[in-house]
């Protein structure tokens, strides 16, 4: 038991979201521990994506808090949230659009390259050198995912699984921690959807990584799942392993309510 | 100060807060249907006051009848500047579709410079208009009462056509969701049409009786009463048709208070605007009436 | 195949030799025109490196980190007016400013051109980060009209504060420093600066903060500080810029930076394509030299044929066709956000001829 309160990586406690009239998030209460694989589902306008968008700091919480390892890290500033360690994607695939695919990672290199405007500018030595050791690094990722042979693409003019695939990348050149997905699978048909899934485990296997994830189909994570959280109307109506969940009358009339 | 000037001040303040209202409405209208900050709004107002000035000048018609048939010529001027200039952008970034409405702005000024002169012109005032009015001490004349009613006159009638008309609900439509309103056949490009018609029609209406008011004509005249008056519509909270009249009536009030209390500062009177702007942006950006929106990740 | 990679590894060194040869031709061209052009010409010569430091500048904001501001003009008056302060001779001031006197601690300071160039720049620079850390908070359209009142605030405070800017009487006779040497090599040192600025991971930032703000920040960039940072740096080459404008036109008034010169540059940038900086530094010299060269257009003429009245106007109706038309049908401007390269010009000229031919 102590053992598992050490490894908890994120939490949120009570975590209430208001806009207006409307609560797209009520009580919320996550646990997640280091190096699991942990999925939030709930059919269409549960407030998945809204849970995602308080933890990562694009809305303050009206109620509640969030915890990255123990720390406070309500009200954080989305940017400061990254850097200490917790990366997500979008559902809208969100690729910097005029850019190559190389310099899509580039840019979540950009925290461990800054050395100031002017460093940067006039190429100075630290610069270089944090610069070159950027590049090596995205082209490495590039290069695990399959993608290095695109570098020089535009990142947008990828089929869109590759820009999928790519904004994971990017997500991960920020050195995260724990990776949150939103609708990984999303657009894709059931094969894509299990090679994704199977991509996810690898990464996390690779990269040491904790990662929580938005599906809208329940079949989808069943498989790559340890554990899921289950969302209706902003309340958590449900949580805990998929035989469990799949089981549970609450899902099963939220789903069939919806599908 | 007397009671008689304070009171000159106060009519002086509600005619040029009308006047105000009248553009800043054109400028809420756009904004609320296509997110567009109209640059050119201001020199619609200055092209208003000119058709009308020719149509007494040079074709020696009645005032009445020149207004008329400029605030007819302006309103078809103002679709034809918005399927010229903005229609082909509307897809487009914002930022493109607001640099295209800069452009149509210094066109109409320069076109306004090539064609009307550069040189400031003297308005003929009709008698009517321009006849001193005594209240006991006050004096005043008529144009300066004469526009805050036809203002209201003319608020009222947009009001309904807004609140009550099927025009009206399929403009409120349009500006809440342009999509949504194409999908349940709306003709949207008829609305923006007719919006645009509207708001240059009282824009027209506010530079004529501006040039019966301060009898003077140049092709930059609308320049500051333009940017001011998006001010007024920022204020007000832009999209609100009431919104736009509040802020209009403000700002002409505060505007002539100031010049009428605290004379040192008259040579701030124009910044005096942007600086209400700039806190009001920071402040309250939705304006005084404006309705929250909700940005979506 | 063979020749393909051939043609790869000449190619750089090559490109290399084209850009210094263009560099020194270009050299070569300023000097010839600063002995031999007349007047008139030369300073049309010179305008365009002025213009080429606003455009880059504005650039920077508007092409590069996606931010539309509009107040460019109160940027360049505060700089100009910073440096003619500094650089004027006590006697000069006296003979401006006859109605009010000059507050005593500017009347005495006079230091020399490139030091005042600096502060101009920086107090602008300020000026630039006390406005932008507010109103940059905004987003688009809201952005631009509170740039834009800012830009009419800083001119009316200046015209406003007789005693140090001498009011709407404006300053005349500053010192003529905007030599053909100074404003080339300023504006060589900012196009380098704005090249290297995009190359470098701080520029990487500024266009991801335009392509996607959100992403942006969700991949850990500050991009708040990016667009502070971005609107001080483009305030302080704007404040050089207008600066150099100042010493040499040699006369400036507050009614010289109203909305009209913002909107010059902003045409400058349009049509030569937001987010490139060969495109803004081609579209200055272009625009430049049409904008003096269309003079005749406002101005009568007496041609030995025939006399024309000469039509106030025009000018500025053909510029405002011009940036309408641009954006309307070509969006991207010239270069939309390539660069130029030797390549693309071989490619314009060989393909041509090469039409019909093989492509391996």
């Amino acid at each position: 038991m102590p053992e598992q309160t050490s490894s908890l990586m994120l939490n949120t406690s009570h975590l209430t979201m208001r806009f207006g009239g409307l609560t797209a998030v009520n009580d919320f209460n996550l646990e997640i521990r280091k190096n699991e694989i942990v999925g939030l589902i709930g059919p269409n306008g549960a407030g998945k994506t809204t849970a995602f968008n308080v933890i990562t700091g694009m809305y303050r919480p009206s109620e509640g808090k969030v915890l990255f390892g123990g720390r406070d890290i309500t009200g954080m500033k989305p940017h400061g949230i990254t850097a200490l360690g917790i990366a997500r994607t979008f559902q809208n695939i969100r690729l910097f659009k005029e850019m190559s695919v190389l310099e899509n990672v580039l840019v979540a290199c950009h925290m461990s390259i800054d050395t100031g405007l002017f460093g940067a500018t006039l190429h100075l030595p630290g610069y270089r050198s944090r610069e070159s050791e950027a590049r090596r690094f995205s082209m490495e990722l590039l290069e695990q995912v399959g993608l290095a042979h695109l570098a020089y693409e535009k990142g947008t003019s990828l089929p869109y699984g590759q820009q999928r695939r790519l904004e994971i990348v990017r997500a991960l050149a920020t050195k995260p921690k724990i990776l949150l997905l939103d609708e990984p699978a999303a657009g894709m048909n059931p094969q894509e959807s299990i090679e994704l899934m199977d991509f996810i485990r690898k990464i996390r296997d690779e990269f040491d990584l904790t990662i929580f994830l938005i599906e809208h189909h329940m079949q989808v994570v069943m498989g790559v799942c340890e554990r899921m959280y289950v969302l209706d109307y902003g309340v958590t109506i449900a949580h805990g392993d998929p035989a469990s969940i799949q089981k549970n009358p609450k899902v099963i009339e939220a789903y069939l309510g919806v599908d | 100060m007397t009671l008689s000037l304070l009171f000159q001040h106060i009519v002086n303040a509600l005619s040029l807060g009308s006047l105000y209202a009248l553009i800043a409405i054109g400028y809420t209208m756009v904004y609320g249907i296509l997110r567009l900050i109209n640059f050119a709004h201001g020199d619609v107002f200055m092209l208003g006051a000119y058709v009308a000035f020719y149509g007494i000048t040079l074709v020696s018609l009645p005032w009445w009848a020149a207004l008329l048939v400029s605030i007819v010529f302006t309103a078809f001027f103002g679709i034809g500047l918005e399927k010229v200039a903005y229609k082909p952008l509307r897809d487009s970034p914002r930022i493109s579709i607001m640099i295209s409405a800069i452009g149509a702005s210094f066109l109409l000024e320069s076109l306004g410079v090539l064609i009307f002169g550069g040189r400031p012109k003297g308005v003929p005032v009709p008698d009517v208009l321009s006849k001193v009015l005594h209240f006991g001490s006050v004096s005043m004349i008529t144009v300066s009462l004469l526009i805050p009613l036809f203002t209201f006159a003319l608020l009222g009638v947009l009001l309904w056509i807004v609140n009550k008309t099927k025009t009206g609900m399929a403009m409120r439509a349009v500006s809440t969701d342009i999509e949504a309103a194409r999908l349940m056949a709306v003709d949207v490009n008829r609305i923006v049409s007719f919006t645009f018609g509207i708001g240059s029609l009282l824009a027209a209406f506010g530079g004529i009786m501006w040039s019966f008011k301060y009898p003077q004509l140049n092709p930059l005249m609308g320049v500051m009463p333009g940017l001011k008056c998006f001010i007024a519509a920022v204020i007000g909270g832009i999209g609100s048709i009431g919104g736009a009249v509040l802020g209009g009536f403000l700002l002409g009030i505060i505007e002539i208070m100031m010049v009428a209390f605290l004379p040192t500062l008259s040579g701030y009177r124009d910044a005096f605007a942007f600086i209400l702007l700039i806190v009001v942006l920071l402040v309250k950006p939705t304006g005084l009436l404006g309705k929250r929106q909700a940005e979506k990740v | 195949m063979n020749a393909a990679t051939q043609e790869k590894t000449i190619a750089l060194p090559r490109n290399r030799l084209y850009s210094v040869i263009a560099v020194a031709a270009f050299i070569l061209l300023a000097f010839i025109a600063d002995r031999f052009f007349d007047a008139f010409t030369l300073r049309v010569f010179n305008l365009c490196a002025i213009y080429i430091v606003l455009a880059l500048s504005l650039n920077l904001l508007n092409g590069f980190t996606g931010l539309f501001s509009l107040g460019h003009a109160g940027f360049m008056a505060v700089g100009a007016y910073v440096s003619a302060l500094l650089t004027m001779s006590p006697q000069l001031k006296d003979m401006n400013y006859f109605l009010v006197p000059i507050v005593p601690w500017l009347h005495h300071v006079t230091i020399p051109f490139l030091p005042a160039l600096i502060i101009a720049g920086l107090v602008s620079a300020l000026v630039g980060f006390l406005i932008g850390a507010p109103v940059l908070r905004l987003r688009d359209d809201y952005l631009a009209i509170a740039t834009l009142g800012f830009g009419e605030i800083i001119r009316v405070l200046i015209t406003n504060a007789q005693p140090i800017t001498n009011g709407a009487q404006g300053l005349k006779g500053l010192p003529r420093f905007s030599t053909t040497f100074a404003v080339w090599t300023v504006a060589g040192l900012v196009i380098l600066f704005m090249a290297l600025l995009m190359r470098s991971s701080y520029g990487r930032a500024m266009k991801a903060v335009r392509d996607d703000e959100l992403a942006a920040e969700a991949m850990g960039i500050n991009v708040f500080r990016v667009k502070v940072t971005s609107f001080t740096v483009s305030s302080f080459l704007a404040g050089v810029g207008g600066a150099l404008l100042g010493h040499m036109i040699t006369t400036i008034d507050p009614k010289m930076f109203t909305f009209m010169l913002t909107f010059n540059i902003l045409l400058i940038v349009v049509l030569g394509g937001t987010g490139s900086i060969s495109g803004s530094v081609i579209s200055a010299v272009v625009v430049t030299i049409l904008m003096e060269a269309l003079r005749f257009l406002d101005e009568p003429m007496n041609l030995i044929i025939f006399k024309t009245q000469g039509m106030p106007g025009l000018r500025m109706v053909v510029f405002s066709i011009l940036l309408m038309v641009m954006i309307i049908y070509r969006q991207r401007g010239l270069m939309g956000n390539k660069e130029f390269s030797w390549d693309m010009l071989r490619d314009l000229f060989v393909k041509k001829g090469r039409k019909g031919g093989d492509h391996a």
